[in-house]
């Protein structure tokens, strides 16, 4: 099995379209403020934490794949070409083969319900542009016709947990050396139906959008200096395996830490919710950052954050070594490892 | 752990298939799906799920869910949480582990990884909570337990309960290949020495919003799906769901279980063309069938059917038909294809996965699956369409699946004797 090392990350988030914007929400460690997102025929609001509009106009946009794509698409392609920067930079382009994992939760759901709600009204009219990029995988699809040489890529779908199954995807696809470098995406768009659902099931949550990259490579000269070391298995859970139990094994699976390291948390601000890796990781007293209190509930997005913010204080040296800890919201509690190259 | 994997110098394990479950509108079960793969049945009859009355075709290949559901561990409020595609895929999983006569004690191991391709999940309660939704005034009355269990991973999670197995969930949604995907990756699974036993398969149900984005797009034949024919004029819809249990043969060997096939080919990759057409001289289809045989050893020659992605688009079947004559060369000639969408139309995200089994069905009982209405070839054609129910000699076989997005996936199986 090869070494995998981080070549780079990028982020879109409520922060901005930036890992620097992540990175300096994160350091004030504020939740950002909230912003009303309108919900047809119900007078009260409901609650996001939404993208801001890029300062400028991304140059990505005028590729002609990504005329008509949601706002997800854009996400991911901004986060993905953020990441890829370096590594292109150094590498020649025409000689990469690149591999793309894009994981999803909610997925094109903007464009799914304005295609459901055209069907509802008449199919008879409902717009054939539109329902292309409803699937899945849209996103994995532009975002490999922007990049090119991509020789391999797949979209997974499941819970916050999911990012990490991704990783290891692309670590994979790395050590088998059927590609060069992989860009494994996290990427959500806001949809009053996701705030509306989340509602239901946890009133304290707070939805937000956005994505996160992570580029890996297996040759050290390319890596920012941070360097994937371990992913636990994913705990599943089931009826016979709650989820305080998959977080406990998957926090006992990651072993030793020094106190001196990073532990970057999937907790948000509902007790509720964050209540199996709370007390999964109740004995630690190191330093802790938690993007979902400062971000929201961005799903996958959100699980993409952390990995960014553990690998961008990897590399400034501010930590020699941090964790991982996603423990998803329906599926499976999986963490990793990350050092300093 | 996840990575690092675990090194071994041992060779590769054997990948084989001792269960198999299916439901397609020809039925539930490997027998009646059989019998009429076999003849070429097909399965197509008016829509009755939701209403067509405005759409430009009307007609698909829906399954008839059994009146009562099998005995699993899922209780009943759990069974009444499942929509019409969790159902499906409960069933499909039910009878795969059944056939693969998996015992708790293998099955509690907590590593026994479920891998699942679908396009859609539970769409049919995300379609009922917006409708719900957008009604005034507002209710709120079951809409939290549609957003659980709308999500695929906790319907692969019902897999588990109602199976009492436990492993890692994946689930891959690469469009209409996602169900290749699925069964291929759970054969990595395998061959890396990730798990010694695996559950993959496909699922996906006839929704309102994925009938009417296909009819939008006019690419639902009015007519009749006709796969690779010069008169083909779009693709019929069907819903269903394949789950398969993969193993290496020295479990199945160590348990004694009945070996149905062998698994040894997997190829994927990445058309860039356009989102939703292939490229259209099939290079990347060429690419991939290349990469699954490479993968298997074997070469067209040793390929004794091809079991085709073949939708009854014009542009899918044209480039399809070029990449596999092209790649086949003068095996081409004499080499059977055809796709068994004409039968169950296309099952989207299951398609993969259905279309494995039909390859397993015709490894097992030595039969090629025919296309009935097939009359006049794409001149892209080089090779012959199965036109008639034939019995015949099949070792090996090739089964092709294309998504939107554009991935691309072809397993290769062998017959096991």
């Amino acid at each position: 099995m090869s070494r995998i090392f981080v070549a780079g990350i990028g982020a879109v988030s409520p922060a901005g379209w930036s890992v620097a914007g992540l990175r300096c929400a994160l350091s004030h460690g504020e939740p950002l403020p909230i912003q009303s997102l309108a919900r047809p025929g119900m007078n009260q609001p409901l609650c996001a934490r939404l993208v801001p509009n890029p300062p400028v106009r991304p140059e990505f946009l005028a590729h002609p794949r990504l005329r008509r794509s949601s706002p997800v698409t854009h996400y991911a392609a901004s986060a993905a070409l953020e990441a890829v920067a370096g590594w292109r930079a150094h590498a020649s382009a025409n000689e990469t083969r690149l591999g793309v994992v894009a994981c999803l939760q909610s997925g094109c759901v903007q464009y799914s319900c304005r295609f459901y709600d055209e069907t509802l009204k008449d199919p008879a009219t409902a717009s054939p542009l539109v329902f292309p990029e409803t699937v899945y995988a849209a996103p994995t699809s532009h975002v490999a016709a922007l990049l090119q040489n991509v020789v391999l890529a797949g979209s997974l779908v499941g819970d916050p947990s999911a990012f990490l199954q991704g990783v290891a995807l692309g670590a994979e696809w790395l050590s088998e050396n059927r590609v060069d470098a992989c860009v494994v995406i996290g990427a959500e768009e806001i949809h009053w139906i996701i705030a509306d659902a989340l509602r239901l099931l946890d009133r304290t949550a707070v939805v937000s959008g956005g994505a996160g990259a992570l580029c890996l490579c297996r040759d050290p000269m390319f890596s920012t200096g941070v360097e994937l070391t371990a992913i636990t298995d994913a705990h599943t859970f089931t009826a016979s395996v709650p989820k305080a139990l998959a977080a406990r094994a998957m926090r006992q699976q990651l072993g030793e830490f020094p106190p001196a390291g990073l532990l970057v948390d999937g907790l948000g601000n509902s007790a509720r919710t964050d209540a199996a890796e709370r007390a999964a990781w109740s004995d630690w007293e190191g330093a802790r950052l938690s993007p979902k209190h400062v971000f929201g509930e961005g799903m996958t997005a959100a699980a993409a954050w952390q990995c960014v913010a553990a690998c961008d204080a990897l590399a400034d040296g501010r930590f020699a070594a941090a964790n991982v800890s996603l423990v998803g919201a329906n599926q499976q509690a999986i963490g990793a490892r990350l050092v300093r190259a | 752990m996840l990575f690092p994997l675990t090194q071994s110098s041992a060779a590769l394990p054997r990948v084989v298939i001792t269960g198999v479950g299916i439901i397609t509108a020809l039925g539930y079960g490997w027998k009646p799906n059989a019998a009429g793969f076999r003849v070429g049945r097909r399965a197509f009859r008016p829509v009755s799920l939701f209403d067509v009355s405005r759409q430009r075709v009307k007609t698909a290949a829906e399954v008839d869910l059994p009146d009562s559901f099998p005995p699993t561990r899922l209780t009943r409020r759990d069974l009444g949480r499942l929509d019409r595609a969790a159902k499906m895929l409960v069933l499909a999983a039910q009878e795969a582990r059944s056939q693969a006569g998996w015992r708790a004690p293998e099955t509690n191991s907590g590593n026994v990884p479920l891998v699942l391709g679908t396009t859609a999940g539970g769409m049919l309660l995300g379609e009922a909570y917006y409708r719900q939704a957008v009604q005034q005034p507002p209710r709120c009355g079951g809409q939290a337990t549609r957003a659980i269990y709308y999500q695929p991973q906790v319907q692969a999670r019902m897999v588990f309960d109602a199976l009492g197995c436990r492993g890692p969930i994946t689930i891959i949604s690469n469009a209409c290949a996602s169900g290749a995907n699925a069964v291929g990756h759970a054969g990595n699974l395998i061959r890396t020495g990730q798990a010694e036993r695996v559950i993959a398969g496909g699922y996906d149900a006839l929704g309102e919003l994925v009938f009417s984005g296909f009819d939008s797009l006019q690419a639902l034949s009015p007519t009749v799906c006709r796969p690779f024919d010069a008169r083909r004029d779009g693709l019929s819809l069907g819903e269903g769901a394949a789950v398969i249990t993969l193993e290496s043969h020295a479990s199945a060997q160590r348990r004694g279980a009945e070996i149905l096939g062998e698994l040894i080919g997997y190829g994927t990759s990445i058309d860039h063309h356009h989102l939703t057409q292939p490229q259209p001289q099939g290079s990347t289809t060429r690419a991939v069938m290349k990469q699954a045989c490479a993968n298997a050893g074997v070469t067209p020659d040793e390929v004794d059917y091809i079991n085709a992605h073949g939708t009854g688009t014009l542009l899918n079947d044209s480039s399809e038909a070029i990449a596999i004559s092209e790649w086949a060369g003068p095996r081409a000639a004499t080499l059977p294809v055809s796709s068994t969408k004409a039968s169950i139309g296309h099952l989207l995200g299951a398609a993969g996965a259905v279309e494995a089994v039909v390859c397993l069905m015709a490894l097992r009982e030595q039969w090629l699956p025919p296309q009935t209405l097939f009359e006049t070839p794409d001149p892209a054609c080089q090779f012959s369409i199965v036109k008639q129910p034939k019995a015949a000699r099949v070792n090996v076989v090739l089964s092709n699946s294309f998504g939107f997005g554009g991935v691309n996936a072809a397993l290769v199986f062998r017959r096991w004797l």
